[in-house]
């Protein structure tokens, strides 16, 4: 049962890095807009998120209980030494979850539309930022539980070049998603044309901030490279990944909405799986002492089994929910 | 400000803030779906337009308690990591299968909110449905993992060891039913008074009298349903905490000396000191009464335990007085409208009738805050009842104080925004809809 909320753990990452992401990118996109296609960009991304991105930002909360539940020694060694950033994130997560409904659910639109739209847009990037820069904590090493000094302890524990990195890595991956997502969303060849050009523009931003993780590893002596190309699965999917970039960029204009969806989404699992194959089952790793294991930190055996039933059954109910809803507001976007 | 007060003043404002937004969003539905299968039924354009109205409301509130409940889901850890890493896996149970209820409701909403036309008619209704079913789980299941902390269970301590964890145990603990109905009543009473009293004003306004009124009736019904069934609620939570945590029983009614006929101690300030109580009303036996059934059983006072692990007395008292004075108002208020809708129908024109029912717009949600106040603030010095100390759970990390600011002040703004967009929701009802009258 362990094994099954393992891969609930990283599938709930998953879907929220794809669907959060894609979430986060739409703000992201607006912000980017030139001030006369901010109102046409607000509207083709309103249409396609407007249903499903209450549901989309669930996965957080998932993952998040899986954690707490089943490994409750790695969710407060997190929830310490990684205090500020969690904060920050939690306060852009508030900022833009309520900017987006008060946008809409607003009776009279004055200005403070304008006050809506500025703390969407600002929150939309800070919090994908300020999430990458906790990934790239938690991978780096950079935590160290026996830090007495409070900066050593609380600051630097997520305050660095290669955190920092992955996070703008993290916000052009976000748009990227999104740009792709909402291709499939346009109504007229005019706003498919300006969103494909805005997938390649991140696409390019993407590769771009991927190049500067490597060197902030370098940097910070962070083993990334061993990490992506010491074993042969990873090296497989960062090739890959790579490999279908190319094509996707070759052929963006040609292929069918659903095909650079699928591939866009694939792009990202692979980088997952890269990342992860080599650290399974360490989930965090620390400065000077071993890592945070998975298979070593977890909840008694009656919980993890509680937790996977509950998981199991949640399924249930909730992706063949979750499925529907996607499909019925498809349907009717396509008719 | 120490670190520590600095953390609980944070939980408990996240607390206080997300209650609210959670109490509207998990009992607005069902008056939403309410109006809604009138409008079906009998299709009145009016119930539509109110049952449109009302659905905003929702997503407003879906909103901001969904991100304030994130928020706190992860502020269990950052200010309360020790806590967490030993409870998390022992009452995690219900939060697991909340968080399964709370995307099933997220999933409805977007179904709802976003299927005006779109879908078959029952279909649409019945999503809608399911976002109040769901949201009342959600609400049993947080409510049944505070109850753990009241009244731990599903493990054994020993050795300062939590062992033998079983977490079906400690989801149904003694606590959870008791808390989770009174909860549950308590939100239904709250918002739905809330809700007629805001409609009630308007109608006073004599704007768009038709929409309000059917509004009103629905809210009014509920709310007074809620308010006569919640003192029953209420006694079966007193005789609980009698027996279960007797040192949070005589906090709530500034207890001190165990006494046989205990008598019912009102208003008053409590000395700590002196282990006495000033200027009091007492009416005697009728402690002995609520705690236990008859006049004369003895009550447990304060004095019968150390007081390092007495809560403080004066909030707790206080909280709990304001609590019980206030349902007690609402009692009145229901009995009288049920009343008036069985003999009195005339009596549904007079403005009367509705200013009290305006006057009455925030008295729930401070009854609300009043409870929790006497559940959190009367546990204490435990985070876990009789097993970790609150002080022992705090994060290590300095300077909560300002992250306590900080939250302090996006609270502060953002019930002021949600404050005047309700407002404007109301302002705009003949705008908005095409209201006839």
């Amino acid at each position: 049962m362990l094994y099954v909320v393992m891969a609930y753990l990283w599938a709930s990452i998953l879907l929220y890095v794809l669907m959060g992401g894609a979430d986060f990118g739409a703000g992201i996109l607006e912000f980017l807009s030139t001030r006369k296609s901010k109102d046409q960009t607000r509207q083709v991304m309103y249409r396609a998120i407007g249903p499903i991105w209450e549901a989309n930002h669930m996965w957080l909360i998932i993952a998040i209980v899986i954690l707490f539940v089943g490994f409750p020694v790695i969710y407060s060694t997190v929830s310490i030494s990684l205090h500020i950033p969690l904060v920050i994130m939690l306060l852009g997560i508030v900022a833009r979850g309520t900017a987006f409904s008060f946008r809409n659910y607003d009776a009279v639109q004055d200005r403070m539309q304008v006050v809506y739209s500025k703390t969407f847009m600002y929150s939309s990037v800070i919090t994908p930022l300020f999430l990458g820069i906790i990934a790239g904590s938690a991978v780096s090493g950079r935590i160290d539980p026996q830090a007495t000094h409070f900066t050593d302890a609380y600051i630097f524990s997520w305050l660095g070049l290669f955190p920092v990195t992955v996070g703008i890595f993290t916000v052009t991956i976000c748009g990227f998603l999104a740009a792709i997502f909402i291709i499939g969303e346009t109504k007229t060849a005019a706003e498919r044309q300006r969103f494909i050009r805005k997938a390649r523009h991140m696409s390019l931003a993407a590769i771009v901030a991927a190049g500067l993780v490597l060197i902030a590893a370098y940097r910070d002596d962070v083993p990334l490279a061993g990490w992506l190309f010491g074993n042969p699965v990873s090296i497989t999917c960062v090739m890959l990944a790579a490999l279908s970039l190319f094509w996707m960029w070759a052929s963006l204009f040609r292929q069918s909405t659903r095909w650079l969806r699928i591939i866009a989404g694939a792009q990202i699992t692979l980088l997952l799986v890269a990342i992860t194959y080599e650290h399974y089952p360490v989930l965090i790793n620390l400065k000077n002492t071993e890592g945070l294991s998975l298979l070593v930190h977890k909840g008694s055996d009656k919980t993890i089994h509680a937790l996977a039933v509950a998981l199991l059954a949640g399924s249930v109910f909730i992706l063949p929910a979750l499925f529907y809803l996607l499909y019925s507001f498809n349907k009717q976007e396509a008719t | 400000m120490d670190d520590f007060i600095a953390a609980r003043s944070q939980m408990a404002l996240s607390l206080g803030f997300h209650i609210i937004f959670s109490c509207i969003g998990m009992i607005m539905p069902f008056f939403m779906a309410v109006s809604h299968y009138k409008w079906l039924k009998t299709g009145s354009i009016v119930y539509r337009n109110v049952t449109r109205a009302w659905s905003r409301g929702v997503a407003i509130f879906f909103a901001t308690g969904a991100v304030s409940g994130t928020v706190l889901s992860f502020e269990l850890g950052l200010l309360w990591p020790e806590f967490m890493k030993h409870a998390g896996p022992i009452f995690g149970m219900p939060f697991s299968l909340e968080g399964t209820a709370f995307f099933i409701e997220a999933i409805a909403l977007g179904f709802y909110l976003y299927g005006w036309n779109k879908f078959n008619k029952w279909f649409h209704w019945f999503t809608g449905v399911i976002v109040g079913v769901s949201g009342l789980a959600s609400g049993i299941l947080v409510v049944a993992a505070n109850a753990w902390m009241n009244s731990p269970a599903g493990f054994d301590y020993i050795n300062g060891q939590y062992l033998n964890i079983d977490p079906i145990a400690a989801m149904f603990n003694d606590a959870w039913f008791s808390q989770a109905l009174h909860m549950i009543l308590a939100a239904l009473t709250a918002t739905g008074f809330a809700v007629a009293g805001v409609h009630a004003l308007m109608i006073l306004k004599r704007k768009n009298v038709l929409f309000h009124t059917k509004a009103f009736r629905i809210a009014a019904v509920f709310a007074c349903a809620g308010a006569i069934l919640q003192p029953l609620s209420g006694d079966i939570s007193a005789k609980d905490v009698a027996k279960r945590q007797p040192v949070k029983l005589a906090a709530m009614e500034a207890h001190f000396k165990t006494e046989e006929k205990a008598a019912l101690i009102l208003g008053g300030i409590p000395d700590e000191q002196n282990d006495t109580v000033r200027y009091a009303l007492k009416i005697p036996g009728a402690l002995s009464f609520l705690a236990h059934g008859d006049f004369k059983t003895p009550v447990t006072g304060l004095e019968a335990f150390p007081k390092d692990v007495r809560p403080p007395v004066a909030i707790t008292h206080y909280a709990f007085q304001v609590m019980v004075g206030l349902g007690m108002m609402m009692l009145l208020i229901a009995v009288f409208y049920f009343f008036t809708l069985w003999r009195k129908k005339r009596w549904l024109e007079k403005r009367w009738l509705l200013k009290l029912f305006a006057a009455a717009i925030p008295v729930g949600f401070i009854a609300v805050e009043a409870g929790w106040t006497v559940t959190e603030v009367g546990r204490q010095p435990w985070i876990i009842y009789g097993i970790m100390r609150t002080r022992d759970a705090v994060t290590p990390m300095p300077g909560i104080v300002y992250s306590f600011s900080i939250f302090t002040a996006v609270y502060v703004s953002l019930s002021i925004v949600v404050m005047a967009l309700l407002y404007r929701q109301v302002k705009m009802v003949g705008k908005l809809y095409d209201v006839t009258s």
